[in-house]
């Protein structure tokens, strides 16, 4: 067996062993951790697509998650739709708007690129928060009813913890294969050398908006999973705040690798859930581990662990075999 | 008109601001010519190339490629077409493989571009030929290598191979053999001998023992014109080549 597939190996196996780890301690409190925790990798993972492979950091991202969730909040609570047509609609809508966003955003690369997400991220805040008499201002949107599956009732959180691992699943395989597919490829190569692309091909604007537009769909599908499992919107959940929060998870767990982000999605999580119950300045301890993880793992949680692994893990014969 | 052309350029100018970078060039490259761009550094011979490829728009005139008007032309429009260049600042993929930096090349002309779901690694038709154009450089042994693994000399020979890729028709090569030591440099100079004689050729180069090998014809710019075009003897042998470079 390759080193490389060793790492795989033990990499598969420790993400087997945390989505099991909820279920064994069994207290509905760990379960429902689990579930935020999923939540928020699928959140990272979509905006990993921008930052990590497109080489375009955006400090909006929030604005699809949250946009998303009070698609599906206001559709079932004022206009009688089911939530998973109402999940549909939502994915519509945020496809679009990712696509006028990224329209817009596009105009500009590096900082300018950032700056505008940022401008287009709080102007979807500031409409959260005045209009007041659709999306309830301040107040936000509570009571939006958790779905039945096939007739289980996903209240229960060992269920919707299931359902959460699916989607996940899919997610985390789905990014997977886009990573390694003609257009996943041409956007990495935008991010390494737009110029050089360019000149080979590819259309490097389109690759972006539309790598832009995957981005907006995954995080529309963190958002019904985030109504899914609160309940309840509130404009903060699409500011700025929520979108520094998911670039910190993609840049501490590794940004452009695949576990990168989910793994910065359990360090915030777990953080945030478990420590502030026991040490009230948790967010003091949050900022000392992202110091910890910027001064011993510049590069990210996972490419750091994967350059450890390589360290301890002898090089198998065929590597060699392989590599000369 | 007997011969096709490859490449007509007609009253290029491009103004950056005040400076003039090329002022009213007119260039005719005939299908299967080699020919090489002299000139002394800022002669605009690099801003040639760039509007040529679409990365600058020109303030006037037009370049037509087989017959076709591709002005102003954004650059991905350029490898369909056929056209393709090297770089003089190495501009390859430093994350990849060398056959993986082949690939994408590969892929620019490509349909499978586009595709979010098709695995392009293992797929036959490009692996073989990321090897088959390695193989043409002579790095085919080091295909599975990261790039930040070859030499300098290695990573001059990948540009090449990345333009050679696409099978084009016509193939701007940029100082190919910048910064590269002797023996490098008769390496990539065979290399470009082993061009097949159906892809034309425009070669910017200083070093002239290995540039005036290789051309058929040559075009002297200076300050942004074409003072003085035809073969080795009758460019050695104008009065203003001379006066440029022995002043310089």
């Amino acid at each position: 067996m390759t080193r490389k597939s060793r790492i795989t190996l033990i990499s598969l196996s420790l993400l087997i062993l945390a989505l099991a780890a909820p279920l064994l301690m069994g207290q509905p409190f760990y379960i429902n951790i689990g579930s935020q925790v999923l939540i928020a990798a699928i959140f990272a993972m979509s905006l990993n697509i921008l930052v990590g492979y497109g080489g375009m950091t955006s400090i909006g991202h929030a604005a699809y998650l949250g946009t998303s969730a009070y698609v599906v909040a206001l559709l079932t609570l004022q206009h009688g739709f089911g939530f998973y047509t109402a999940s549909l609609v939502a994915l519509g809508v945020v496809v679009i708007m990712a696509a006028i966003f990224g329209a817009i955003a596009l105009r500009g690369t590096g900082i300018t690129f950032l700056m505008i997400t940022l401008a287009l991220g709080q102007t979807m805040w500031g409409v959260a928060f005045r209009w007041s008499e659709v999306t309830g201002g301040d107040n936000g949107l509570p009571d939006i009813k958790r779905p039945d599956l096939f007739g289980l009732n996903l209240v229960e959180p060992g269920l919707f913890y299931g359902v959460m691992i699916a989607l996940f699943v899919i997610a985390l395989v789905g990014m997977w294969i886009f990573t390694q597919s003609g257009l996943g490829l041409s956007l990495q190569g935008t991010r390494d050398q737009p110029r050089r692309m360019g000149m080979l091909g590819h259309h490097v604007w389109l690759v972006r908006w539309i790598a832009f537009i995957i981005a907006g769909f995954w995080a529309g599908v963190a958002g019904i999973a985030f109504i899914g499992y609160h309940g309840y919107i509130h404009p903060l959940s699409l500011g700025l705040a929520n979108s520094a929060e998911v670039l910190l998870m993609v840049i501490a767990g590794g940004a452009g690798t695949l576990l990168g982000p989910v793994v910065g999605a359990a360090i915030v999580v777990v953080l945030k859930m478990v420590v502030s119950a026991y040490v009230s300045r948790w967010v003091l301890l949050l900022g000392c581990t992202f110091v910890a993880i910027v001064i011993l793992l510049p590069e990210g949680v996972v490419p750091g662990l994967e350059r450890l692994l390589k360290a301890i893990l002898p090089a198998a014969r065929d590597d060699e075999e392989a590599s000369s | 008109m007997t011969t096709e052309l490859a490449l007509q350029i007609t009253g290029m100018t491009k103004n950056f601001g005040g400076l003039k970078a090329i002022d009213g060039v007119n260039l005719t490259i005939p299908k299967g010519d080699r020919r090489l761009l002299l000139g002394p550094n800022g002669a605009g011979k690099t801003t040639l190339f760039n509007l040529i490829t679409g990365d600058l728009k020109p303030t006037s005139g037009s370049v037509q490629l087989f017959g076709r008007d591709i002005t102003g032309l954004p650059s991905h429009h350029c490898a369909p077409l056929g056209l393709a260049r090297t770089y003089q600042i190495i501009t390859l993929f430093p994350k990849n493989t060398l056959a993986d930096n082949v690939i994408l090349s590969l892929l620019g002309i490509s349909p499978l571009r586009w595709s979010p779901i098709s695995r392009i690694k293992g797929r036959k038709e490009f692996e073989e030929r990321a090897r088959a154009a390695l193989k043409q450089v002579g790095l085919e042994a080091k295909a599975d290598r990261p790039l930040g693994e070859t030499s300098y000399g290695e990573k001059r020979r990948l540009e090449i191979a990345l333009a050679l890729a696409q099978n084009p028709s016509l193939l701007l090569l940029d100082e190919p053999l910048a910064g590269l030591s002797r023996q490098e440099r008769l390496d990539v100079q065979s290399l470009i001998e082993s061009i097949p004689r159906d892809i034309t050729l425009i070669l910017i180069e200083h070093d002239m023992d290995v540039a005036l090998a290789l051309a058929d014809s040559i075009t002297v710019m200076y300050h942004g014109r074409v003072i003085c075009e035809g073969d080795r003897a009758q460019v050695v042998a104008d009065p203003r080549v001379k006066e440029i470079y022995l002043a310089s």
